[in-house]
């Protein structure tokens, strides 16, 4: 094994993916910042299907499939309610009440992949996993509605090799709601106030300088990075009907193998690409 | 002497000393040596270093402590480094060895003597009196020329460099003889025993002279464990208190432990950022024994999964490969790899012992801190304070910088270069912060440690820091200066530059060292002081004034230096591309400012894009310099001071504080400051507000209709200016008055003096400014009443309703005067352009939150907006005032780092406008709201300023009550009425 995640090289390595199918009442129930169109459950599920498939059967991912619960119409996004470190995971305590109940079917599917499990128990404490972005080198923790000082806090405790960095974050859901890691050393940002005020903070914050993608279009900057031995370093990003600029910038990259991925509906209820999974690397050795 | 001769004698007298030490003989020191000390550390910090280092550096360094004093004078004198250093490389490698060896065949018998009766007595502690004179003489003169030869058989190689040296010893001689003779005393020589817990939790003890300075100690524990990279290691002392403080190795031990026991131990105190580039592996076995003991003592946190991995190496080093049959489960609980080390973690351990199969120790090692350095708290030195509001938070000084962290989570980083000053003033600490994009001035940040020494300790280790991990050398201690108070420490051993280049200079095989288990580490941790872990730096420096009192302010302007003393090389070294010493300079303080500015945060760039952004910065630093006032200072005093007392007459002085600015002005001026500081706040006085009131009412002659021009164009300026928020300050703030606010005098001086209250809390700097503010406003009035001075701040049309007359009058004369007016008042124009640019605003500053200084630097905003102003300033005169509120705010987001929001929001009334630009920032856990207004007033000659500023306050603090006011600049432009012309 290699330790501290064995440096920027083995960033992105992924061996399990864990996903959960959407409820249809998403559709109504789903928690959003603001009120727009209606989903089209059918087509969202078919964009998550689409989703899934990639990671499944294009990157040969170990895809585990969480079954739907129509009462936690937020379930889809597995994303805020672990937080995978190597061989650590840390179940959260989502910043939203209505959510907190996802965490169990997780913990449930993670038992089952041996991890090292830390459960956030505190009370006084809330993490959406979409608030943490973890580089490969430290994280950054978003404050945000979701995510207090305490969750990140406890977080920080977990992974205790790494720093961990807070970033206020105002005006958006989560701090990867506009950006995430598009490589090793590349983080993808959005071109919004918002999104580069936050970027600006993590560069102060980090005793290392990452490279850094700023695409036009916030959703579009979060985006799924993984290196998959054998295929290279692999990039899930918005699909060019969907963010046609955006898209742009990400087919500059040469050394990424780009797979545009239509988010159209689940974007209507905040959802992003990376909450749609949990990606871990169960290294054999261990 | 000349200084070639000195530096010559330095060597000769390590060498010597080194023969002493052999002899284990203090005789030598005389008491003397205390006196002498100050002027080698003033007169020659470079030096003496470098001397210092290099003779000792090799195997004697123990004698130096033996140095008679006078020899050490010799020392403080020597200039020439650059020749010491061929040799101190040189010597450390051959010399070591020979050196002791030599040192005792020539003790003379009487010394040898002399040396039983000491160590019999030195065991109990003791102290022994030797009368040395003679023997000494004997000694040293001997020694020394034996020393000579000795040395250049041993540099078999080098021997260039010896012929040199020899024929300077020589001289030396000669010179050390003479003294000797005309200073001798009686001299005591008392021996102590000292104790150093080493690393591996052995307990190493030596006998020294009383009055050694920490060097000798260090040498020697250097010397016992076979050292030679020794530079990222210190000898560590736990006061009463249980602080540990850094044992300064270039002042004497005695006086820094006063009466704490002689027992230290040996750590290391600059954690390489990358081992491997070390070069011995003796370097990197003692590296592996420290981060073993901050992890297991949990100073260095990390997570189950690296204890174990670590652990692993850890077996693997110290035990080789795992052997089933040697290694059976009880094996490892002898070890400790954690602070809380759990069964399960102990399996782990053994389990990934067993696939290091092969690996040699030294790999093994190398393997442990290649893992260990990644983790985030690596070379990380905590230390407890608050921030200002009171918030429990942790400093963490480190190679890169200064950490922020409240709890575990990291909140905040300056690296180095955003960092233009370390300064502490009781038990505040303070970093001057680099201005960032959406800021004009620098700010201050501060934070309140436990006490003085902590604050104090803190400052050391931040210098140290920098100093060791940025520079290319160490910088010198500030000379003395008249009133200059504080501390003058600075760094004296070598740089991580250096001490890399005089690894590379190594040449032995590699030496032969036992790697003891670790298992007595995790005995020791439980009695011994093994495990240091705050580890702080008390140096003391000798004579330092300020030091006495527990008020003594250090400041540490950080300065990154071109390579003077490292050649080409430095180009390579990244860490030393920092650029170039810039003289912004504090007045009349101590301070070690660095101006980076050529170094944001640029490590990781390639060398092209350092050059680029080098060289637009310095071109930004050059139109900066160049604006402000330093190009010409003579004006400047003038007009500044001059004329404002005068104004004043004789009620109030004009502070310009340039801190960060001017250099020759600053001089006068900043003297001033720092008289009235000791007079009425001699707790805090800071100096880094600036008042200036440039105000050249009475000299200057205007031209009616031309000042109105001026009006218009400034405020466009302004405005426009104000929107990119990037601008300096004063210009923006063109001030307008409304003409409307009434309000007594009595208010606005009350309104100060809140303010003053608040201020006092904490910054009295502030304060000060604030009571001149409120004399001056009455004198200004009445300045201007006789001067008749007609106050253009406001616009045509709005000055033309109210005092239609005079308006008229002027836009009539306007246009004939025009010409006349700019021809007749060339000097004027030169002039005038200051006075816009500069409107050195009158600062207040006033922070509530204790800790939180703003400061005013006036000089920015002269810069760019000379242009502008310039054409039209010879017509009008100009009062400037500036109303800026800053005051941090306490808002929900206190943990977050850096800049929340920032907005602007214009309003305008018939007669005043105002701009608001409202900033929220969180900087090391203190969240900042900071609301510039700019309120433009337009009215007449009968507006009353004292007045509308009161006005302005008051709303001010309406509008937000829960902010303080922390700065009122207010700029008055006033235009000379026809009368006058």
């Amino acid at each position: 094994m290699a330790g501290l995640s064995g440096g920027p090289l083995r960033f992105g390595r992924c061996s399990h993916a864990v996903v959960r199918a959407l409820p249809e009442s998403l559709c109504q129930q789903a928690l959003r910042r603001e009120k727009a169109k209606e989903v089209d459950f059918a087509r969202a599920e078919r964009e998550h299907q689409l989703y899934v498939g990639v990671l499944k059967n294009k990157l040969g991912l170990q895809v585990l499939e969480l079954p739907g619960d129509e009462s936690l119409p937020d379930s889809v996004f597995v994303e805020d309610v672990v937080v995978v470190c190597e061989e650590t995971a840390l179940l959260t305590r989502p910043g939203a009440p209505s959510r907190r109940k996802e965490v169990e079917a997780m913990k449930t599917a993670l038992d089952s992949l041996s991890l090292n499990i830390v459960e956030m128990t505190d009370e006084q404490a809330t993490l959406d996993g979409g608030d943490v972005l973890f580089t490969g080198r430290e994280f950054f923790v978003g404050l945000s509605k979701r995510t207090n000082h305490r969750g990140a806090e406890i977080l920080a405790d977990t992974f205790k090799d790494y720093a961990v960095s807070t970033v206020p974050v105002a005006d958006s859901l989560h701090l990867k709601s506009f950006c995430s890691m598009a490589g090793p050393n590349l983080i993808a940002i959005g071109s919004s106030e918002v999104a580069q005020k936050a970027l600006k903070t993590m560069q102060q914050m980090s005793d290392h300088r990452y490279d850094k993608l700023t695409v036009p279009d916030d959703a579009a900057a979060n985006c799924v990075y993984l290196n998959i031995p054998g295929k290279g370093h692999i990039l899930l990003h918005r699909a060019p009907e969907e963010y046609p600029e955006s898209a742009k910038v990400f087919e500059k990259l040469k050394d990424h193998m780009l797979i545009p991925i239509a988010n159209t509906e689940l974007e209507k209820v905040d959802g992003a690409l990376t909450c749609c999974s949990v990606l871990i690397n169960k290294s054999s050795q261990l | 002497m000349t200084t070639e001769v000195g530096s010559d004698t330095e060597v000769k007298e390590s060498e010597k000393l080194r023969t002493n030490t052999g002899s284990e003989n203090a005789g030598d020191a005389p008491e003397s040596q205390k006196e002498q000390k100050p002027e080698i550390e003033e007169g020659s910090p470079l030096p003496t270093a470098a001397t210092q280092r290099s003779p000792s550096s090799s195997g004697g360094k123990g004698i130096s402590r033996f140095i008679p004093p006078w020899l050490k004078k010799q020392k403080s004198y020597t200039l020439s480094e650059p020749k010491d250093e061929t040799q101190k490389r040189e010597l450390p490698v051959s010399e070591e060895e020979t050196v002791v060896e030599e040192g005792e065949c020539h003790l003379s018998e009487e010394t040898a003597r002399s040396k039983g009766k000491l160590e019999d007595i030195s065991e109990n502690l003791q102290e022994a009196e030797v009368v040395g004179r003679e023997e000494k003489r004997y000694v040293e003169s001997q020694p020394a020329e034996e020393d000579k030869e000795i040395v250049s058989e041993a540099t078999e190689n080098k021997q260039d460099t010896e012929d040199g040296k020899r024929e300077t010893k020589e001289v030396q001689t000669n010179e050390v003889k003479v003294e000797r003779v005309l200073q001798k005393t009686p001299k005591k020589i008392r021996i102590v025993q000292a104790k150093v817990v080493l690393l591996d939790g052995i307990e190493y003890s030596c006998d020294f002279e009383k009055k050694a300075k920490g060097q000798v100690l260090f040498d020697k524990v250097c010397e016992h464990l076979n050292l030679l990279e020794r530079d990222y290691f210190g000898l560590v002392f736990q006061d009463h208190t249980d602080q540990k403080n850094w044992l300064d190795s270039s002042k004497e031990i005695k006086k820094q432990i006063h009466n704490l026991p002689w027992l230290f131990t040996f750590n290391v105190k600059f954690y390489p950022p990358d081992p491997s580039q070390l070069t011995e592996d003796i370097t990197r076995y003692f590296l592996c024994l420290q981060l073993r003991q901050d992890i297991a003592s949990g100073r260095l946190p990390c997570s189950f999964v690296t204890h174990a991995l670590l652990g692993s190496y850890t077996l693997q080093a110290e035990l080789g490969d795992y052997d089933p049959e040697e290694h059976d489960s009880g094996y490892i609980r002898e070890f400790q790899f954690a602070p809380n080390q759990t069964k399960e973690l102990e399996e782990k351990v053994v389990e990934l012992h067993k696939t290091h199969r092969g690996l040699t120790p030294a790999q093994a090692d190398s393997q442990f801190i290649e893992n260990a350095k990644r983790l985030s708290m690596y070379g990380v030195d905590l230390h407890h304070a608050k921030d200002s509001e009171g918030v429990d938070i942790m400093l963490g000084v480190c190679a890169n910088g200064l950490l922020i962290y409240k709890d575990r989570l990291r909140i905040n980083r300056f690296a180095w270069p955003k960092i233009l000053k370390i300064s502490y003033k009781r038990s505040n600490f303070y970093i001057k912060i680099r201005p960032t994009e959406l800021e004009q001035f620098e700010s201050t940040i501060g934070f309140k440690l436990p006490n003085h020494r902590a604050a104090k300790r803190l400052w050391k280790v931040c210098v140290e820091h920098h100093t060791f991990y940025r520079l290319v050398s160490p910088e010198q201690p500030p000379k003395a200066k008249f009133l200059t108070l504080g501390s003058k420490f600075r760094y004296s051993g070598r740089t991580q530059a250096q001490t890399r280049q005089a690894s590379n200079l190594i040449d032995r095989p590699a030496p032969y060292f036992e790697r003891t288990s670790s298992k007595r580490i995790s005995r020791s941790l439980d009695g011994a002081p093994v495990g240091i872990v705050d580890q702080s730096l008390l140096k003391d420096f000798p004579v330092v004034a300020g030091e006495r009192t527990l008020e003594a302010a250090g400041q540490y302007k950080l300065k990154d230096e071109e390579g003077r003393d490292l050649d080409g090389d430095i180009a390579k070294m990244p860490q030393l591309e920092d650029g170039k010493i810039y003289s912004l300079r504090v007045n009349g303080e101590n301070i070690y400012v660095r101006h980076s500015n050529l170094m944001l945060e640029e490590l990781d760039k390639t060398q092209d894009e350092l050059l680029k952004h080098q060289a637009s910065i310095s071109e930004l630093k050059r139109n900066f310099m160049e604006s402000t006032p330093e190009p010409r200072p003579n004006e400047w005093e003038k007009r500044r001071i001059t004329p404002l007392t005068l104004q004043a007459q004789g009620k109030f002085t004009f502070q310009t504080e340039e801190s960060s600015i001017g250099t020759s002005r600053t001089i006068k001026s900043s003297h001033e400051t720092l008289d009235i500081v000791e007079k009425k706040q001699a707790e805090v006085g800071i100096a880094e507000t600036v008042v200036t009131d440039d105000t050249n009412r009475g000299k200057i002659p205007f031209g009616g209709g031309e000042s109105q021009k001026m009006e218009h164009l400034s405020k466009k300026d302004s405005s426009s200016l104000s929107s990119n928020s990037s601008s300096s300050e004063s210009e923006d703030e063109v001030g307008e008055y409304q003409p409307h606010q009434q309000i007594m005098q009595d208010t606005i001086k009350e309104e100060l003096e809140e303010n003053e209250t608040i201020k006092e809390e904490k910054h009295n700097s502030s304060a000060e400014v604030y009571v001149k503010f409120s004399e001056e406003v009455s004198p200004i009035q009445t300045a201007i009443e006789h001067k008749e001075l007609t106050e253009t701040l406001i616009q045509t049309n709005e000055a033309s309703t109210k005092t239609p007359e005079k308006r008229k009058l002027r836009q009539l004369d306007d246009e004939g005067l025009k010409e006349e007016k700019e021809e007749d008042q060339p000097k004027l124009n030169g002039e005038a352009s200051h006075i816009d640019l500069e409107i050195s605003p009158q600062l207040i500053c006033c922070s509530e939150p204790p800790l939180i200084k703003t400061e005013m630097v006036t000089i920015s905003e002269a810069s760019q907006r000379t242009e502008i102003s310039t054409k039209e300033v010879p017509i009008v005169q100009t009062e400037t005032k500036t109303i800026t509120y800053e005051s941090p705010q306490f808002d929900d987001a206190g943990d977050a780092g850096m800049l929340l929001s920032a907005q602007t929001i214009t309003s305008e009334s018939v007669s005043a406008t105002t701009t608001t630009h409202i900033t929220k920032t969180v900087k090391g856990g203190v969240s900042e709201t900071r609301i510039e207004k700019r309120i433009v007033i337009t009215g007449d000659a009968d507006l009353d300023h004292d007045q509308a500023l009161a006005q302005a306050i008051k709303e001010a603090k309406e509008q937000h009550p829960d902010m303080s006011v922390t700065r009122v600049v207010v700029h008055k432009e006033s235009e000379l009425e026809e009368e006058d012309l």
